[in-house]
């Protein structure tokens, strides 16, 4: 049974370099402005490049004072489909909660995997192809700015207009107008699949 | 939301430098080492883009940046530095060099594991391997207590003429992000002041000596002054936690009591793993079962007599240390012991370890402590 229940908590699974912790941050930081409470942290293991890693997501309305890795999670992010191979992504995922995945899969086929693995989750699955949107209109496969559109649509932890504002904020200064714009239209593209 | 409440969401380490920021000692001496690094090197940012008017020396090793620290601030600078782990032990020599010439110097620390075996992740080995070198120990829960106390450690250590170190647990509290609120920069720099240096070693008109011998007529005359010096620095510390309350809002002082009033069983501990405690005290509360804690702040100097007025009606006291000393008690464990004995209290206590080399602890393992579940000394 989960323990703060009154505290929305995601883990996100990537590989070391995918842009995870900066995922987490950004809707962290978002967050913060909406006047929420917030923690974000990485699994602190060794940083390899490729490597399968963690990162963790707390959201309330009041001060969050527990520092425990997050253990039963809300919503589960997976932004490589190869990790259901080796990580057991529904981990305390409930019937109703839900999974949200960068993959060409379609539903039924990432549940599959789950189970080929040893796995349960009845729960709802989002299956988005994160890195292909990225592809097209950024024209660099990064699902980690696209899939935060998808969360959002998902979870309305946070407002779509205070992420995107948050982002701008975050990286014009450090990309440039022209792709930021194009980040921003893939994390509006995301938030608009079905 | 309006700006002046000015909340953040930072990692403690940017937590850290902001009050660094605000504070804009005139000297630093930096060298880097995990998980302290993201400290002086988001400070290094400020001062390359102009923001801070501060010295900063890139020294050749931790040995070097306590020395120069001691150079300054025997000159008269107010001076920070930060370290963790390997980093501290090699400054172990001239910590107490810092603190016999009564140098007023702030060190953070990113509290880690000490090798062997290699492991970068947090525990407080590194800190409770000189808690007996003269240096105030004043431990953080949060990013927003690392701020708070960065502020109140600066203007203790000047006011006492003592260094301080404000500790933070490595990666838990260094490397993850959580709210805060910072003051008014204008706000702090009034509560610091200036510097007043006794005898600084630049006023040339009138020369001093530092660091001179004292052989057997006159060394231990210096160390019981220090002594007098370090256990007077309880109520400075006190009164500057009260000042710094009034404008800010949040309190600190030498313990934090929880929950502790009416409780049967005391938790004893410190760090980020007080705040998981804390959550577990509630969910036991609300079961009926009269649990509660107490967080150490301020460790060095120690204050029993407080302590045993807040473990007073406990029946049971549980100690959770995230260090060894090999050989005997851990170290938290030792003060509860002191403390009770001279207190004239006999009661059960228990000692667990836990979190040596960054292994995380989660609420159902610290529940398992306070129902008597946990058998094994250490909490794996």
């Amino acid at each position: 049974m989960k323990y703060h229940k009154d505290i929305f908590e995601v883990i996100f699974f990537a590989r070391g370099g995918q842009g995870a912790k900066t995922a987490a941050e950004i809707i962290g930081q978002t967050a913060t402005l909406e006047g929420k409470f917030v923690q974000a942290f990485p699994s602190f293991g060794p940083e390899r490049s490729g490597a399968p890693t963690k990162t963790y997501l707390r959201i309330s309305d009041a001060p969050i004072r527990t520092h425990e890795p997050v253990v039963d999670p809300d919503v589960v992010l997976v932004l490589d489909d190869t990790l259901l191979g080796s990580q057991d992504v529904s981990n305390n995922l409930d019937k109703k909660e839900a999974l949200i995945i960068n993959t060409q899969l379609d539903e039924h086929e990432v549940r599959a995997q789950i189970v080929e693995h040893g796995g349960k989750f009845e729960g709802r699955i989002y299956p988005i192809d994160a890195s292909g949107i990225s592809l097209s209109i950024i024209g660099t496969p990064r699902p980690s700015t696209v899939i935060l559109g998808k969360f959002v649509q998902v979870t309305e932890a946070v407002n779509l207009e205070s992420l995107v504002a948050e982002f701008r904020h975050i990286f014009e200064a450090k990309v440039g107008k022209e792709i930021t714009d194009k980040n921003v239209a893939a994390i509006e593209k995301a938030y608009d699949t079905i | 939301m309006t700006k002046d409440i000015k909340k953040l969401a930072l990692t403690g380490g940017a937590a850290a430098a902001e009050a660094l920021k605000q504070i804009e000692p005139e000297v630093m001496p930096i060298y880097p080492i995990t998980p302290q690094t993201p400290i002086i090197e988001t400070y290094a940012k400020f001062q390359a883009d102009g923001e801070v008017d501060t010295e900063m020396i890139k020294v050749e090793s931790e040995h070097s940046a306590m020395s120069a620290a001691i150079g300054a601030s025997a000159a008269g600078a107010r001076v920070v530095t930060a370290t963790s782990s390997q980093g501290l032990a090699l400054m172990h020599e001239v910590l107490y060099i810092a603190s016999g010439t009564r140098l007023p110097i702030l060190m953070l620390i990113s509290a880690r594991a000490l090798g062997a075996p290699i492991n970068i992740h947090g525990d407080h080995s590194d800190v409770m391997g000189c808690r007996d070198s003269g240096w105030l120990q004043i431990f953080c829960e949060n990013a927003q207590e690392v701020y708070d106390k960065t502020i109140i450690g600066m203007k203790l250590a000047e006011k006492v003429n003592l260094p301080v170190m404000v500790i933070m647990d490595g990666f838990n509290t260094s490397h993850s992000v959580e709210n805060l609120e910072i003051l008014e920069t204008e706000m702090v720099k009034h509560f610091m002041g200036e510097r007043i240096a006794i005898a600084p070693l630049l006023d040339t008109a009138n020369p001093v000596s530092y660091g001179p011998v004292a052989l057997q007529n006159s060394y231990f005359e210096f160390k019981i002054d220090q002594e007098a010096a370090m256990l007077g620095a309880t109520a400075e510390y006190e009164k500057i936690a009260n000042e710094y309350e009034k404008i800010s809002g949040r309190h600190y002082g030498c313990f934090e009591s929880y929950q502790a009033e009416d409780a049967e069983r005391i938790m004893v501990l410190t760090g980020s793993a007080t705040g998981t405690a804390k959550v577990v005290v509630d969910k036991l509360r609300q079961r009926g079962e009269k649990v509660g804690l107490v967080k150490i702040e301020l460790f060095r100097p120690f204050m029993h007599v407080e302590l045993a007025t807040i473990l007073k009606n406990a029946k049971e006291i549980i100690v959770l240390d995230r260090a060894q000393s090999i050989g005997t008690n851990a170290p938290f464990h030792s003060e509860v012991i002191n403390t009770l004995y001279e207190a004239n209290e006999i009661k059960k206590v228990k000692s667990f370890i836990y979190g040596l080399g960054g292994r995380d602890i989660f609420q159902t393992q610290i529940e398992d402590v306070f129902m008597g579940k946990q058998k094994d000394k250490y909490i794996k």
